[in-house]
């Protein structure tokens, strides 16, 4: 009897291995972050367009926000800007931005001629902050809740249909929990 | 005499830091040049995922390769450096697989498969015993016709 079943068991295995393996939906190179449910990591950066300003988590603490992850030298950021100011004008959560790897000079030229979506642009030339946010590319966004947890992220372009979908949800389910 | 004294060990001190690099941008310590060496190659660059960040040129290898430095000088061990990169980036930095439990499936499998391939190997090898040594038992006989069965093996 086992002498039959083997075969068509090892075959259906096959088809599960290759339908998970072999999905062209699936992108390969998004890794998961081993972040999600963690505090998010302490930064205090300089504002990109105001070196004497600060940005920091300390002041966002108690509110849910959006942390996107951005560099002049990103071509798909480019194509997400109009994502992101179509959100921004949704008024739902404070976008933080984190220009990293850049000059201050070009990201000021960025803001300035594809408009600014963002309630403060971390500055971060060094790549420290995002490394500790565990940062490997751009776009990348990070979704922080009320206790300062890190709870969703999602890497490559915004779109709108990924706020409804994926960030919306998250955002009201934080703050009727009260986080 | 005492300003001099302080500008002396003040210069000496900036030497001291400036010189944990030698002319090459490697470390001057040629035991923690090789343990930077030993580390970098071990940490997969999430950019190109096949290469090290020993190996990457990409801007992301070269700012973790210069945390691994800082985190060697400031004395840390190779535990914690691996530890403070699967903390950001998660397993998948690292080539090396870990033996933990959570990982004993990777490191046990291929022993499973060898007592699977042995148990195979055993069972056919007994099945093979127990048939009739038939074909050669029976020396070829003189009077057998040419072309016959029992020739031609």
């Amino acid at each position: 009897m086992w002498k039959f079943l083997l075969p068509i068991a090892a075959f259906l295995g096959l088809v599960v291995l290759f339908v998970f393996g072999l999905n062209p939906n699936r992108d390969i190179r998004a890794l998961p972050s081993p972040l999600i449910g963690k505090p998010a990591p302490a930064f205090n950066l300089t504002d990109v367009l105001d070196p004497s300003r600060s940005v920091n988590n300390t002041a966002l603490q108690g509110q849910v926000y959006v942390f996107n992850a951005w560099g002049t030298w990103c071509v798909a950021c480019r194509e997400e800007q109009e994502a992101l100011l179509q959100i921004a004008q949704q008024r739902v959560v404070p976008i933080i931005g984190l220009d990293f790897n850049d000059d201050r000079n070009k990201a000021q030229r960025w803001l300035k001629q594809l408009g600014n979506p963002y309630t403060a642009v971390a500055f971060d030339p060094e790549e420290r902050t995002a490394i500790d946010w565990g940062i490997y590319g751009a776009p990348e966004t990070f979704l922080v809740d009320g206790k300062g947890r890190i709870i969703f992220k999602f890497i490559s372009p915004l779109t709108l249909e990924v706020w409804q979908k994926e960030f919306l949800p998250r955002i009201e389910a934080a703050r009727r929990s009260g986080a | 005499m005492k300003y001099a004294m302080l500008i002396l060990l003040t210069l000496l001190l900036c030497d001291g830091a400036a010189r944990a690099l030698d002319a090459n941008g490697q470390l001057e310590d040629p035991a923690l040049e090789a343990r930077y060496e030993d580390i970098t190659k071990q940490l997969r660059c999430l950019v190109c995922q096949n290469e090290s960040i020993a190996d990457s040129n990409v801007q992301l290898a070269e700012d973790l390769r210069r945390q691994v430095r800082e985190m060697l000088l400031a004395h840390q061990s190779d535990a914690a450096i691996f530890d403070f990169m699967t903390a950001r980036y998660g397993e998948f930095v690292r080539f090396n697989t870990p033996l933990e439990t959570k990982t004993l499936w990777i490191w046990g499998s291929p022993f499973v498969l060898l007592l699977v391939g042995a148990v195979i190997v055993v069972r056919v090898a007994r099945a093979r015993s127990r048939m009739p040594i038939d074909d050669d038992s029976s020396p070829p006989s003189a009077e057998a016709p040419p072309g016959s069965a029992s020739g031609s093996r």
